[in-house]
């Protein structure tokens, strides 16, 4: 593939002499991940670290995967590296992940970007059922709304009817009496707003614990088991709150 | 509901800010990144650097600057500014950019444009256009290149068409007439390109007052406002501005 070298890409020989949590960022697009890498250490995470082979990410205690390209090229680039296989062992082994905007869209079964017409649909983990579309051009009023969303959205929470109330985290914001049960929210006000820049999003499935609206009211937060973890805004760009979402990875991982 | 956004510009040479900066407290005045990083704690949206370095040494020191901004800035940030080649663009998306601004380089070859949106994603591709009134009175507008000081006789609101349609994600738009003039934004401009493009347009040049940031929304039809001096000055802070504005109904994260 035409990518583009720098130095951050292919890093040390993993080296686990020192007994610290290490958090592998899976480079499958040879994109830039200085951001979520740095975004991590600001969260107080000390060995966050991007790595390619599959080894690595086996290895590793917990694994984030970034939002780089489009749906199809990065499942292809995944399964045929093995990185795919790596990462989807990790989430069954319970080790905690945090899927960010495509990373979010790779924990579903498929997604129709950029999928050649007539051939199957592009896979992904297939952690959730259901498969990722092209945001909406109108509301269901008709109305035009511009595709890629950018920018600055908040989120709504989705409180699950089993969710059980009056749990360590809701102690921490008065405002709203239903707190959605994940860690990763902890701290989080509702209607707190993150930076978003996508085209596609993810489908309804019973593991959304907060939306966003555009065009339409779609997933933008994903709790599985409390250890799996999709985000369709990018945390590593969303100042402070994005920030603490990261910290609540970080002590999700090192427990 | 996505939220207008307000987004401070520094003109940087050979990595320093070089429009007057009149903060208090900074510890280094030059510094891009530490201004950005104030501007992040007022809620600017994004940052845009815009390169004015014209030599090759001062296009690396940018480069380098892009990739300490994606070590040190947990916000969006666009560099504009210099670039000739999808080449180019590719060095500073590969140092951490999250968009980069192409504007003389896409009059010269649109082709830049979709290339570099094939590479890269249209999200991360603006085009900045430099449009001025062809005659006053008249709802006409020129593009120009070369910082403003070449007219190419091309129809601004055309020219916005046709740089989505190669692949542009976003439409930097400066008012020729209106910048440094703080008489406001050029809204007959930014409203004929916004309503022509279905992507996000920044309206540019020529704010002086908290009104002109509204006007840029409410009249101009954009979804963002750029401004430098007013912000570098000291004139209004970000926070106050968008406090403004959502006191004038316009959606905008504080």
């Amino acid at each position: 593939m035409p990518g583009y070298a720098f130095a951050t890409a292919a890093g040390p020989p993993f080296d686990r002499t020192v007994e610290q949590t290490m958090i592998a960022i899976v480079d499958y697009a040879k994109g830039n991940l200085q951001s979520v890498q740095k975004g991590l250490e600001a969260a107080g995470a000390r060995d966050a670290r991007i790595v390619t082979a599959p080894d690595d990410i086996a290895a590793a205690d917990a694994v984030v995967l970034p939002g780089v390209g489009a749906f199809a090229d990065a499942s292809r680039s995944m399964i045929e590296s093995g990185q795919m296989d790596a990462v989807r062992n990790a989430i069954q082994e319970g080790k905690p992940f945090l899927g960010i905007c495509l990373g979010l869209h790779l924990l579903f079964e498929a997604g129709t970007e950029h999928a050649v017409e007539g051939e199957a649909l592009p896979e992904g983990l297939g952690i959730i059922p259901g498969v990722c579309e092209r945001i909406p051009k109108t509301n269901a009023a008709g109305d035009a709304f511009k595709v890629p969303q950018m920018g600055w959205n908040s989120i709504e929470f989705v409180v699950l009817p089993n969710n059980e109330m009056g749990t360590e985290s809701s102690t921490t914001c008065e405002s709203s009496p239903a707190r959605p049960s994940s860690p990763l929210l902890d701290g989080i006000r509702e209607g707190e707003f993150f930076y978003f820049t996508h085209s596609y999003i993810a489908p309804d499935n019973p593991y959304t614990q907060a939306t966003t609206t555009h065009s339409s009211t779609f997933p933008c937060f994903v709790d599985v088991g409390g250890t799996c973890f999709g985000i369709q805004f990018h945390p590593e760009k969303s100042s402070d709150a994005g920030i603490h979402v990261l910290r609540n990875f970080v002590k999700v991982v090192e427990g | 509901m996505l939220t207008k956004r307000v987004i401070p510009c520094m003109d940087v040479k050979d990595g320093r800010v070089v429009k007057g900066v009149n903060f208090v407290n900074l510890r280094d005045a030059g510094d891009p990144i530490e201004l950005a990083q104030r501007y992040d704690e007022q809620k600017a949206d994004e940052v845009i650097f815009l390169d004015i370095t014209a030599t090759h040494e001062g296009r690396d020191t940018t480069v380098a600057l892009a990739s300490r901004a994606a070590e040190e800035l947990h916000l969006p940030y666009c560099v504009g500014g210099g670039f000739r080649s999808v080449a180019d663009i590719r060095t500073m998306i590969a140092a951490g950019a999250d968009k980069v601004s192409v504007n003389s380089a896409a009059v010269k070859d649109p082709s830049i444009l979709t290339q570099a949106a094939e590479a890269f994603g249209s999200q991360a591709i603006v085009c900045a256009i430099d449009a001025k009134q062809v005659q006053p009175g008249l709802d006409k507008w020129e593009v120009y290149v070369r910082g403003g000081r070449e007219a190419t006789g091309i129809d601004a609101v055309e020219w916005a068409r046709e740089v989505v349609k190669r692949g542009a994600g976003e439409i930097l738009l400066t008012s020729m007439d209106r910048d440094g003039s703080q008489d406001g934004f050029d809204c007959a401009l930014t409203r004929a390109v916004a309503r022509a493009v279905d992507v996000p347009v920044i309206a540019s040049g020529g704010v002086g007052k908290l009104e002109h940031f509204a006007e840029g929304i409410l009249e101009g039809e954009a979804d963002a406002v750029l401004a430098a001096s007013v912000f570098h000055f000291g004139t209004f802070t970000i926070r106050e501005v968008k406090e403004y504005m959502a006191a004038q109904g316009i959606p905008v994260r504080l």
